[in-house]
Parts: C-alpha cells; sequence; structure tokens
C-alpha cells in the first residue's frame, strides 16, 4: 500500500468520527491536522466554542491525564500542546466575535527568580480553552507586578508558578503582602509547579495547588461556581 | 569505623576521586540511579529504602544529595532516618559553593557539571526529546542565555562537549572550574 492511500482523508469522517480522530491527532501532537480538522468542523456550522471544548480541550483532558499516570512526558505534551496552539489560533478571534461564556478573569505568572514557564503556558491555554480570560505576565514577576495586575484587571483569580525549589518561596511573599493590603480575599489564589505539593500550598496560604494544567482549570471553575454562589 | 556514602550516580566519579584524594578507605559508596533527578519525587523513597537495607551494617550512612528538586522532602525524610546530607538546592551550588552559587543568582543560566557534560545527550536532550523534535528548543531554552559549564576536573574534551552543548541549545557558553565545592566540606567531616 502506498503512503497516500494510508493516509486518512480527515473531510470525509463523520463528525463524531473526526473529533475523536482530532483527540488522537493533538495526543500525537499532529498539528497540521489538528488546523485541518478545526476548519473542517467550522465549515460543518459547528460553533467555535464547541470545536474548542468538545474537540481540543477534551483531548488535551485526556493528554493530561496520560501526564499525570505517567504514560505521556513532557515532550509530548508540549507537541500536543503546540497543536492545541495551532487550532487555538484559528477559534480565537472566532470565539470573540461570538461571544462565547467568559468564566472568569485569571492573573497568571512565574514568580520572581524563575524563569521557566511551560507548566505556566499550559496553564494559561487550558484556562483559556475553558473560557477563561488570562492576562499572562510572563517570567520573574516581583510581588508588584502580580498586585498591579490584579487591581488593573479586576482579575477574578491569581495564578503563580514556580520550577525551583529556591524560588516556591517567593509564592509567599507574593500572599503574605496580599494579606498586608487587605485584598487577599478578593481574589482566589492557584499555585503550581514541579516540586510544590499539597501541603506547601496550604502552608503559604493558597486556596488550592494544582497539580497539573487540567486540574487548574477544573479548580478554578469549582472555585468560581463557589464564588457566584455566595454572592 | 565504617561509613556509607549513598549519593546519586551522577556523583559517583566525584566521590571515589575524593576517597582516592583524601585516603578515605573507611568510606565505601552506594550509588542510586542518576536518572532519578528526572522524577525527583521519587529520590526519597530510594533513599529511604537504601537507607535501611544499610542501617546495622555501617557505623554512618551519609546521603549525598542535595535538595535536588524535592521541595524539602528529602530534608524531611533524612531527618526522620537519622541521617545527614549535603545541604543547599541542588549539585550546581554545592560544586560552586553554596554561598558563591547563590551570590551569583543567574537565573538566565543553564547549568552542566562534569558528570552532565559527559552525559548530555542521555540526560537532556533525549530526555526533553530534543533529538526526535529539535523544534522544542525553545520552548524549554527560550528564557535561558548562557550555559554555565561548573568543571570539577580540568578536561579538554569535556570542555569542548559542553561548549558543544551551549551551541545545540543555542546559548552562550562559560566555563568556571569549581572543582569539588562543598562535597569535598562535607564529606570531611566523616
Amino acid at each position: 500500500m502506498s503512503d497516500e492511500e494510508d493516509d486518512l482523508i480527515l473531510d470525509e469522517l463523520s463528525d463524531e468520527e473526526l473529533v475523536l480522530q482530532m483527540h488522537d491527532d493533538l495526543y500525537d501532537g499532529m498539528a497540521d491536522e489538528i488546523d485541518e480538522a478545526v476548519r473542517i468542523l467550522l465549515k460543518r456550522n459547528w460553533l467555535p466554542y464547541d470545536v474548542l471544548t468538545k474537540a481540543l480541550v477534551e483531548g488535551m483532558r485526556i493528554v493530561g491525564i496520560d501526564f499525570r499516570d505517567g504514560i505521556l512526558f513532557v515532550p509530548e505534551v508540549l507537541l500536543a500542546a503546540g497543536a492545541m496552539k495551532k487550532g487555538m489560533g484559528i477559534l480565537k478571534p472566532l470565539l470573540i466575535e461570538t461571544g462565547a461564556p467568559q468564566l472568569g478573569k485569571m492573573v497568571i505568572g512565574t514568580v520572581k527568580g524563575d524563569i521557566h514557564d511551560i507548566g505556566k503556558n499550559l496553564v494559561a491555554m487550558m484556562m483559556e480553552g475553558a473560557g477563561f480570560e488570562v492576562v499572562d505576565l510572563g517570567i520573574n514577576n516581583p510581588v508588584d507586578d502580580y498586585i498591579d495586575a490584579l487591581k488593573r484587571e479586576k482579575a477574578d483569580i491569581l495564578g503563580m508558578s514556580a520550577l525551583l525549589t529556591t524560588t516556591m518561596p517567593y509564592m509567599k511573599i507574593v500572599i503574605d503582602t496580599m494579606v498586608e493590603q487587605g485584598i487577599r480575599d478578593d481574589y482566589i489564589v492557584l499555585v503550581g509547579g514541579a516540586p510544590l505539593n499539597e501541603e506547601f500550598g496550604k502552608a503559604i496560604g493558597s486556596d488550592a495547588y494544582c497539580r497539573d494544567a487540567a486540574v487548574a482549570v477544573e479548580t478554578a471553575k469549582e472555585f468560581m461556581a463557589r464564588k457566584h454562589n455566595q454572592l | 569505623m565504617q561509613t556509607l556514602i549513598i549519593a546519586c550516580g551522577a556523583l559517583a566519579r566525584e566521590v571515589l576521586a575524593l576517597f582516592h584524594l583524601n585516603q578515605w578507605d573507611h568510606m565505601e559508596l552506594q550509588c542510586l540511579p542518576a536518572d532519578l533527578h528526572l522524577r525527583p519525587e521519587k529520590i526519597p523513597d530510594a533513599v529511604e529504602a537504601a537507607v535501611k537495607d544499610a542501617q546495622g551494617i555501617y557505623d554512618t550512612i551519609f546521603i549525598a544529595y542535595a535538595d535536588c528538586g524535592t521541595g524539602g522532602l528529602l530534608e524531611a525524610r533524612c531527618a526522620a532516618l537519622g541521617v545527614e546530607m549535603i545541604s543547599g538546592p541542588h549539585c550546581y551550588s554545592f560544586f560552586e559553593g553554596n554561598v558563591a552559587f547563590a551570590e551569583h543568582g543567574e537565573i538566565t543560566s543553564f547549568y552542566l557539571t562534569d558528570f552532565l557534560a559527559r552525559q548530555f545527550d542521555a540526560f537532556v536532550w533525549r530526555p526533553m526529546g530534543l533529538d526526535k523534535h529539535p523544534e522544542l528548543r525553545d520552548m524549554y531554552f527560550g528564557n535561558y542565555e548562557k550555559l554555565v559549564y561548573l568543571a570539577q576536573t580540568e578536561d579538554a574534551q569535556l570542555t569542548k562537549a559542553a561548549r558543544e552543548a551551549a551551541t545545540r541549545l543555542g546559548l552562550s557558553f562559560e566555563r568556571r572550574f569549581t572543582g569539588y565545592g562543598d562535597l569535598n566540606a562535607a564529606l570531611k567531616t566523616l
């Protein structure tokens, strides 16, 4: 059989088959195939929000589970994220046009002294995919950058990331400063990063430690729902 | 009086070199796999198992690990087991000397030791998937500026390998001779 005969024609698949194929293609980090499939679903009059949630976010959720379980490793997750990013690039302007639901606003950044942003970027992308507006402050953020952005953006959630055991204590400095300024309880504070754990998250006064991007999304949704219930 | 050093495999040559240089005949070395560094959460359990196997056989057991990405969990485990370990965040720091390393405050530097210069492909390039997907390089290293080779020995071949690693990662290169730094000081007390 020639390669050409082996090739799957995405446009010939039913919607259901195509979405499952997209989950596989995301898993395998096949960005061009994701690009093509997103365009096909849009051509079939799918809402951009449905393409995002049913195909891309669900596909990345599966990737997240297998990463957590040690089946996939960082390189594979990065390739999957790259594929999702390509799909998001098509959907983002359409989501704005079609007024997709907004669940809340998050300010996110890597803490001062730390330049690692792979995990933070994954969380930002998954949060956007789940319907949150994300303001990404990038890397090496001092406390004032976080607090200024929270106030300026009227954010709901602060997300802080650190990869180093030497930089993760800085998260406590940020939270302590929020307490001093009397604004701690105005925001949901989520923390994450490879050397962190639940105990550390509690000890520094965060609302939750998020093990991975999928957990961050679920935790953010849960806290936003609780916040709304309080109103 | 026999002492067992339970060390990260990435320190095997260096610990043995110190045994030889200092004629520490009362010390023995047991190494745990160096690739535990790719899953640091597994280090405390691996260390505990090794300590329990050795208790009662040696007079002293010392753990030649720093925190090494365990977020304080290794320190807590060592305290519970009643064994000492090397202070500091990681081997880059204790080779240079924890005080000097902290003073440098280089957040945009990526470090290699002799071990990592020698094993760059096995411990950096391939585990990061860069052999199959070199396009991921800038996602990993885009925020770094410089590769600092912390050299434990004078070895032109290793310096060449480290310089080549810097080129492959798209980083500038600096070699800094450290010798064995705080590793020597820590073992000397035993």
